[in-house]
């Protein structure tokens, strides 16, 4: 069987001897599809375990959740253990209650017989069980469903404005000749060069100014004019004939209209690369959220998990299913745009 | 109708819905613009399109950086201008006040110079490992594999993920009964308290991040690889050249021009390191990795006695260093392009 396995993956087109590069490329490429997914699957998997299951160690591989019998005269069901009883057989009791190092047992099948069980000697009954309500008591209890609308505000919010203002200045830099636009292209070139790390204090010092200190505006606006976004606009109008525009002239369309009913339709590709970059870049910013939101029902998911896993006492059941749900719109963004994603990163060479 | 027409007419309705407010507002606006076209006339037109992004820039970018150089040189503790006297270099004294270069602690600001030094550390190694596993790894997928597509998504998805969900992902596997030690133990080992020890958690700093940002830098050099002709390699062949000699005579000299963008940017991006390892180890134990960007947060925003200031004049020298890797970048390029 293995071999078979072997000579399917390793089966060439013309027989050539195997070279130790052809072993290595699979091995190299499983284990990193181990090293690259098994954290992810792993989380996945944990987020569905009950807060009591986490605790446990060794853990287990899957979500598992302890059987519970109804027995009669007991109101609520009781959780089910298989017991190694004296004489070595092997019999699946309730537990009724514990008192120190002994449990008190009954026999579902027959509630009257109550046993005293050490406790080393039982194991609970378990089945696959998925602890959905990691998921929805975070949604009830917590923030979190404030968290997510503040992280969508500022998405939409930000992808929007980005969009409009880029696309704007990416089409008075090449649709016009005009005096000035290379120092214009020149000086957004330069921005290029200040990340935020570098300018920290000051934009703080301006957004304090302008009143949006812990205000989901203050997290939109300083970063909505990118210099990607404006070369990426730019290079793709800059390959729309002219002829276009000349003839909407000649029908008396105003320079408004020209940008947004000709070019932008005909720009919608470059658009939506950039789109999708500024849905990646505002869904998952920190730094300069951090900085700005410091209450509470501001902060977006990033930072609502970053203070959830701050806490003393961390409830590892609910951040890693906030976790799950913090990651679940990139990865399906990514599942149906990744041919989009990848090639606009390798041309563009940004991220 | 057949299901894909209907999907196909209810996709196209759905796109009208979400194009009916755009329609909208651009509708709304194309008054107050065609107003101004008849003030300012079509010639002037290219300036009120580039105004707002320039606003923008001009508001958040090039203020706070002369801004930042103000601050740099006045002291107090106070945001607003008027509230902070000139102090002259008293900020840059301060932070590169040592008696001793070599020993970190005889330095007034030891915090800063800590800081200087992990990212130092932390730039040189990450660098590295990022380099010899992104080309590693490019080169795997650059062969005639089986569903190449898929194993190239595998490698570049965690690019995607946020920092924040990045460092809980691994926090959790190396938490003290996290899966890493069940798995240890399984071994018969014993359980490594990852947080505790200072070189472990930079360990983890170092591979988190490697682990994170490789997909992007393999897919700029994969760009890179898939460029070199074929036929140069067949060529190869038939000349019964080893696979050794291809790859350091064909394959990495056409590869230099991408190889030596991945270099600067993964320079860049390094220098900068913080949100990943700031919620991974909250720059712990002690100030093992904490590094020059979270000096200046702490600094400035996260410590009780929020010293403006001195963050100003820390980013100020870190901005000095970006520029010069930058200006690294822009050069490499141009000889790019001419190539």
């Amino acid at each position: 069987m293995m071999s078979r396995i072997a000579s399917f993956v390793l089966r060439r087109r013309n027989r050539r001897k195997l070279h130790w590069t052809d072993v290595f490329t699979y091995v190299y490429l499983f284990l990193g599809v181990a090293l690259m997914f098994g954290p992810v699957v792993w989380l996945v998997l944990s987020s569905f375990k009950t807060q009591a299951a986490l605790q446990e160690f060794p853990p287990t591989f899957l979500p598992l959740g302890q059987i519970s019998a109804e027995v009669d005269g007991f109101e609520d069901p009781l959780p089910l253990y298989s017991v190694t009883m004296a004489d070595g057989t092997v019999r699946e009791l309730a537990q009724i209650r514990r008192i120190g190092i002994m449990a008190q047992m009954v026999d579902p099948a027959n509630p009257q017989e109550k046993l005293q069980i050490p406790i080393a000697g039982r194991e609970p009954v378990r089945e696959f069980r998925l602890a959905i309500e990691n998921y929805t008591k975070p949604l009830q209890q917590f923030s979190f469903f404030r968290f997510l609308r503040n992280s969508v505000v500022v998405t939409v919010g930000a992808t929007i404005i980005t969009l409009l203002i880029n696309s704007m200045a990416a089409f008075g830099l090449s649709i016009y000749e005009f005096r000035g636009r290379n120092l214009t292209l020149g000086f957004i070139i330069g921005t290029l060069m200040i990340p935020i790390t570098v300018i920290l204090v000051p934009v703080f010092l301006v957004v304090t100014e302008l009143g949006m200190v812990n205000s989901l505006w203050g997290v939109i606006l300083p970063g909505a004019a990118t210099p990607t976004g404006v070369f990426l606009l730019r290079q793709y109008m800059l390959t729309i004939p002219r002829d276009l525009i000349d003839a909407a002239r000649m029908d008396k369309a105003s320079e408004w209209s020209i940008y947004w009913r000709v070019v932008m339709p005909l720009s919608m590709p470059a658009l939506a690369v950039l789109a999708i970059f500024s849905v990646m870049w505002r869904w998952n910013e920190f730094l300069w959220p951090l900085v700005v939101l410091t209450r509470n029902e501001v902060y977006t998911l990033q930072l609502g998990l970053n203070a959830f896993q701050g806490e003393l006492q961390v409830q590892w059941h609910f951040v890693l299913a906030m976790t799950v749900v913090t990651l679940l719109p990139v990865t399906i963004v990514f599942a149906f745009l990744q041919r989009f994603i990848t090639t606009g990163i390798a041309s563009s060479g940004m991220k | 109708m057949s299901t894909t027409e209907q999907t196909t007419s209810l996709r196209a309705s759905a796109g009208e819905l979400a194009a009916q407010p755009v329609w909208l507002i651009m509708r709304l606006l194309d008054i107050p613009m065609r107003f101004a076209q008849r003030v300012i006339g079509v010639k002037r037109m290219p300036y009120l399109f580039i105004l707002p992004n320039l606003a923008f820039f001009g508001i958040f970018v090039v203020i706070p950086l002369f801004v930042n150089l103000v601050y740099s040189v006045t002291g107090g503790t106070g945001l607003f201008m008027s509230q902070r006297p000139y102090v002259g270099d008293e900020q840059y004294g301060h932070l590169l006040n040592c008696d001793s270069i070599i020993d970190v602690s005889t330095c007034r600001e030891d915090r800063f110079w800590r800081g200087v030094y992990n990212t130092l550390t932390f730039v040189v190694l990450q660098v590295s490992f990022m380099i010899v596993f992104s080309l590693v790894t490019a080169l795997v997928l650059n062969r005639k594999i089986r569903a190449r597509g898929f194993f190239r998504s595998v490698f570049f998805f965690p690019v995607l993920l946020s920092p924040v969900v990045v460092a809980l992902i691994w926090k959790w596997i190396l938490l003290r009964d996290g899966l890493l030690n069940a798995f240890l133990t399984s071994l018969g080992g014993a359980k490594i308290l990852f947080f505790v020890s200072p070189a472990w958690a930079m360990f983890w700093a170092i591979f988190v991040s490697v682990w994170a940002h490789m997909g992007f830098f393999t897919l700029i050099l994969l760009a890179g690889l898939q460029a070199i002709s074929p036929d140069l390699y067949e060529a190869a062949e038939m000349d019964g050249t080893s696979k050794s000699r291809t790859f350091w005579r064909i394959t990495l000299p056409l590869l230099w021009p991408n190889m030596l963008v991945v270099i600067v940017l993964a320079l860049i991006r390094a220098v900068q390191i913080f949100d990943e390892v700031f919620v991974l180890t909250g720059g712990g134990p002690g100030t093992a990795t904490q590094f020059l960007v979270q000096y200046i947060y702490t600094t400035g925003f996260a410590s009780p006695t929020q010293n403006f200031g001195l963050a100003a004049a820390a980013s100020v020298l870190l901005g000095g260093a970006l520029l010069v890797l930058t200006l690294a970048q822009l050069f490499v390029a141009q000889r790019k392009e001419r190539t």
